[in-house]
């Protein structure tokens, strides 16, 4: 008997609020992860009170206080994954693991916060220990030395691209410049009606080197949710229910420390991306569009070449020439993603991908879309990834 | 964000194998745990050997060079205790024992450095309690 999890788990409901820079969302970082919550659940036509499983994002809630809000009596399956960033797409994983095991019949995954109105996410990840990757090795072999952000690990990794590849700032732009060109065909995103120019994008501050300012995600406030269910669940609820076809996580080694790795360009989604489209039974030619966790340009293009959609060290030239834009071969953060439309920590990558699949794109649609990828990275390089199906 | 050049820099707590580590560094020497069994250097410092399961090791003196492996130079501080320092360029440098490590270099301009750049370690006190092993152009 097969055990893998392909197509026997579905998105049923998806769920999110305003996405919003000043002055803020007005409400707590638990009651914005409601409010998204409730309205993937209307999505799905389901009671609050029906839901037994909730997958927090690590250290923005806890599972308890979400069912105690939510009235679930009965929560049967509770965890988080820490993976950062990634931790989204592989709850995905767990999610589907638990509700076609019969651990839970429906289970949440809600993930937002105030990232702009409230702590920014560059001081909690400088000044608070307890949610650094690695813990104890950043604060005693990093921070000290002023490594002690994000960007500066990621851009360690972006430079040797650049010196082993010939990877080259215009290429990074071109990254920035896609996402901000999605966002201006999504009403709701931050960035709508501000569209960047490749001179724009060269002329804009450095941050941490290579990366320019247009090479971060945005920090704002912001909520979205999905619920999973079992395949023969989502026949009847209220939508199309769109199918996870492959899932996969992983974390490279080793994963507490991004500077010792024997490949520095092998992370959690090198492992994760072969195991999931074998899972899946389809390889990256007959994906769609992707949806790709893009919290700094290269990570993008880094995550293109792991998940094959090109081979290592071609991310540079893919990215190129409209490859990765709405109408090019394979269309990237059809959202505006963290760049351009709001950093929702990865949960707003899932929601887009499952309207994409639905035919809910409007303007900003990818043309008869059948499958479509979804990644998470995280931390010192977690990675996770989904193929899922309409 | 406060930019207050008050904030103290950020500094290694010393418990454990990390007080061993820069307790070295304060006596101006620069070691690894080296792998008893099968010479395995490592670092950052760990309770056990991940090539072949030996918890025997040595703290074994480094040759103290090695190259710049890769950068990042901080232009806009993301850290308070940072805010009077950019640019800087947190650097990791490649040592000849194989481990890498991260540092800053005292002595060469963020744009002036290069991969593969030759470099020695030039220990820094920054407090009485906490010397920091930096590096120059060899």
């Amino acid at each position: 008997m097969s055990t893998s999890l392909k197509d026997r788990a579905c998105i049923v409901g998806i769920g999110q609020t305003a996405f919003c820079r000043a002055p803020g969302s007005g409400m707590t970082q638990l009651g914005i992860q409601l409010q998204a919550s409730l309205a993937a659940l209307a999505d799905a036509g389901l009671k609050p009170q029906q839901l037994d499983g909730v997958m927090p994002f690590p250290n923005l809630g806890s599972a308890e206080e979400f069912a105690a809000n939510l009235g679930i009596a009965s929560l049967r399956f509770a965890a988080t994954v820490h993976m950062g960033g990634a931790a989204p797409v592989a709850s995905l994983q767990a999610a589907a693991a638990a509700v076609t095991s019969g651990i839970a019949d429906y289970v949440l995954l809600p993930a937002g916060w105030n990232g702009y109105s409230g702590r920014r996410a560059r001081e909690t990840i400088a000044m608070d220990v307890a949610s650094l990757p690695g813990g104890a090795i950043a604060r005693d072999y990093y921070m000290p030395y002023g490594l002690t952000a994000p960007p500066q690990w990621y851009a360690l990794i972006a430079r040797r691209h650049m010196h082993e590849f010939g990877t080259r700032p215009e290429q990074l732009g071109a990254i920035a410049i896609a996402m901000r060109k999605h966002a201006q065909l999504n009403p709701g995103a931050v960035m709508k009606d501000k569209p960047l120019t490749l001179d724009a994008y060269l002329a804009s501050p450095m941050i941490t080197a290579p990366y320019r300012l247009f090479d971060c995600c945005l920090e704002t406030d912001g909520a979205a949710a999905v619920v999973v269910t079992t395949a023969e669940r989502a026949k009847d609820l209220a939508r199309k229910p769109v199918y996870i076809m492959g899932v996969a996580a992983a974390q490279p080694y080793p994963a507490d420390e991004i500077t010792n790795r024997a490949d520095l360009f092998e992370t959690g989604l090198t492992i994760a991306a072969p195991r999931a489209f074998a899972m899946a039974g389809v390889t990256p030619a007959d994906v769609d569009f992707a949806e790709i966790y893009d919290c700094f340009t290269f990570e993008v293009l880094q995550q293109i070449e792991e998940t094959g959609f090109c081979g290592r060290g071609e991310g540079g030239s893919f990215v190129e020439g409209g490859t990765i834009e709405l109408g090019g071969a394979l269309p990237v953060n059809t959202h505006g993603g963290l760049l351009s439309d709001a950093h929702v920590l990865g949960m707003s990558h899932i929601t887009e991908a499952v309207r994409q699949l639905r035919g809910d794109g409007g303007e900003r649609q990818v043309a008869d879309a059948e499958i479509g990828v979804v990644t998470g990275w995280g931390d010192f390089g977690d990675g996770s990834i989904a193929i899922l199906r309409r | 964000m406060t930019d207050t050049p008050t904030t103290p820099r950020p500094l290694p707590a010393l418990q454990g194998l990390t007080q061993q580590f820069y307790d070295f560094c304060r006596q101006g020497e620069l070691r690894f745990q080296r792998c008893d069994g099968c010479g395995t250097w490592r670092h950052v410092p760990r309770e056990v050997c991940a090539t072949c399961g030996s918890f025997a090791w040595s703290w074994t003196k480094s040759s103290g060079r090695g190259r710049v492996f890769t950068w990042t130079v901080a232009a806009r501080p993301m850290h308070p205790g940072f805010a009077d320092a950019a640019p800087y360029a947190p650097v990791v440098v490649e040592m000849e024992e194989g481990v890498r490590i991260v540092t800053q270099l005292v002595d060469v301009a963020p744009d002036a450095l290069a991969i593969d750049m030759p470099v020695e370690v030039a220990f820094e006190a920054v407090t009485p309690e906490v010397t920091l092993p930096k590096f120059r152009k060899a």
